[in-house]
């Protein structure tokens, strides 16, 4: 997956994170295995307690703006392959 | 020879300034954290080199950093990386849950609205234990760590005080001042914006409010005892029951720990401001910089100006020697002031357009220690010997 500058300075990391994640492959276990790896990373893509993403950020791959799919919900097989990048969002607001 | 080191927190990243007891050459050590917002930093007055750090962004949220050796190098407490990937993720030092339940406070167009966290405002560690630090919300209320920052706890009892009373004021609510009381470990005064001055006698269990004497125009109820929009309180460590208040308009001072608040803002030519400081050996000896109005976020008259009391407040003095005192329209903010404690008191403070002055003879004359950085979030001294 793709993380943006903020979160590779506190990770300490690249823009490019390599995750092992185990079926089935959704946004919801790609962020824990993400927060596993990198604790450090806790409560800045969603919410300690309620896993919402925060307002500010957007989910992409494959094209598509993931933002709003079921974090439930199984993610494209070229993204469970790592073909494509599952991709955090930084700026799409804001100035 | 005994040292300085100034922590300056920007909107763009943290800066720490090291000088030796002149205070006339410094050391500029940074960009820490470039590109977040360091809303503050401060360091443990039991070991020094503990300086904890308030990270936040609109985008990623809230993040702590803690440094053991004076700032060289940080980390985030509990959120070192993991090797074990079976394990529940550690990192909990930016995790700040309200304690019980939620509640609501009144919001902009006078409706309940949820208690909602948004970032810390400021770190206070404690004088006796140095694992305990104190954390200043967003929304407001007061968090402690026991654990060196690793996790963090609410003190609730805090919001029993008419929380649901307590409204935002333009910058957010956001619990800003923390002091502890150094003659009595049980005593905390905390200051809200715009909901007032509290004060607990018993470690943080309950509250009270302490804002008699306080007025604001426009309030429903002028002798309401919450709503007031407090934006900084000071005492010097000698005189823990005199405390000093920069109010959202006026300058207040307190002899009775907060029982009862009289104004002292007498001659400013403004009283409208953010920061309060003390001078490290003079417990009557005050400063305010003053700026034009709530609507007008900078200086008066286009010079830089701080205002100096030696009396206790009424009677004050314009500092300007070594500052704009032409086409100036910078502000200050409530955390941006500190002092030293070296023998000649040292005065610093910063400002939106990235400068940090010192003045080494407690106001008289000033320098610059750098001028072009971010806007200046806040700014804390230690004196180190």
């Amino acid at each position: 997956m793709e993380i943006p500058f903020h979160l590779q300075n506190l990770a300490r990391s690249g823009p490019e994170v390599l995750l092992e994640v185990s079926s089935p492959v959704t946004i919801g276990t790609v962020l824990d295995a993400l927060e596993q790896r990198y604790p450090m990373l806790c409560g800045t893509v969603r919410d300690h307690v309620t896993k919402k993403r925060r307002a500010f950020l957007r989910y992409f791959g494959c094209q598509k703006d993931l933002s709003f799919v079921d974090t439930t919900a199984p993610l494209p097989e070229a993204i469970v392959a790592g073909t494509e990048p599952f991709i955090i969002w930084g700026a799409l607001s804001g100035g | 020879m005994a040292r300085v080191r100034v922590l300056v927190g920007t909107k763009k990243g943290a800066f720490i300034l090291t000088s030796d007891g002149k205070r006339d050459k410094w050391d500029v050590a940074g960009p820490f954290f470039g590109g977040w917002s360091i809303y503050h930093m401060k360091g443990s007055p039991i070991d020094p080199n503990r300086i904890y750090a308030s990270q936040c962004s609109d985008w990623f949220g809230q993040v702590i950093q803690r440094s053991d050796d004076g700032g060289k190098n940080w980390y985030q407490p509990g959120g070192e990386a993991s090797i074990d990937f079976t394990g529940k993720p550690a990192g909990a030092s930016n995790k700040f849950v309200y304690e019980g339940t939620v509640g609501t406070h009144m919001w902009y167009d006078g409706t309940q609205h949820p208690w909602e966290f948004k970032r810390v405002w400021h770190l206070e560690p404690s004088l006796t234990e140095v694992e305990t630090v104190y954390a200043g919300a967003e929304d407001a209320a007061l968090f402690r760590s026991t654990d060196g920052a690793t996790t963090w706890q609410e003190l609730r009892g805090l919001r029993d005080q008419q929380a649901s009373n307590w409204a935002p004021g333009a910058g957010g609510m956001g619990l800003h001042t923390i002091i502890l009381d150094p003659t009595n470990p049980l005593r905390i005064y905390v200051a809200i914006s715009s909901a007032g001055a509290f004060r607990t006698d018993d470690g943080g269990v309950t509250w009270k409010p302490i804002n008699r004497g306080l007025k604001s125009k426009y309030m429903p109820d002028p002798n309401a005892e919450v709503g007031y929009c407090v934006h900084r309180l000071a005492l010097h460590p000698s005189k823990p029951d005199v405390v000093f208040m920069q109010l959202h308009w006026n300058i207040m001072r307190t002899d009775n720990a907060g029982e009862l608040w009289t104004n002292i803002s007498g001659n400013l030519p403004t009283d409208f401001g953010f920061p309060i400081e003390v001078h490290p050996h003079e417990p009557e000896t005050i400063y305010v910089i003053p700026i034009t109005s709530d609507s007008e976020h900078y200086v008066h008259e286009g010079k830089l100006r701080v205002f100096r009391s030696r009396t206790g407040g009424t009677e004050w003095e314009a500092l300007t020697s070594g500052l704009p005192q032409k086409d100036c329209y910078v502000n200050v903010l409530r955390d941006a002031m500190s002092t030293d404690t070296l023998e000649e008191g040292g005065i610093y403070f910063g400002t939106s357009g990235g400068q940090i002055y010192v003045s080494p003879d407690g106001g008289d004359n000033w320098r610059t220690i750098v001028h072009d950085l971010p806007a200046v979030l806040s700014v804390e001294v230690q004196t180190l010997r």
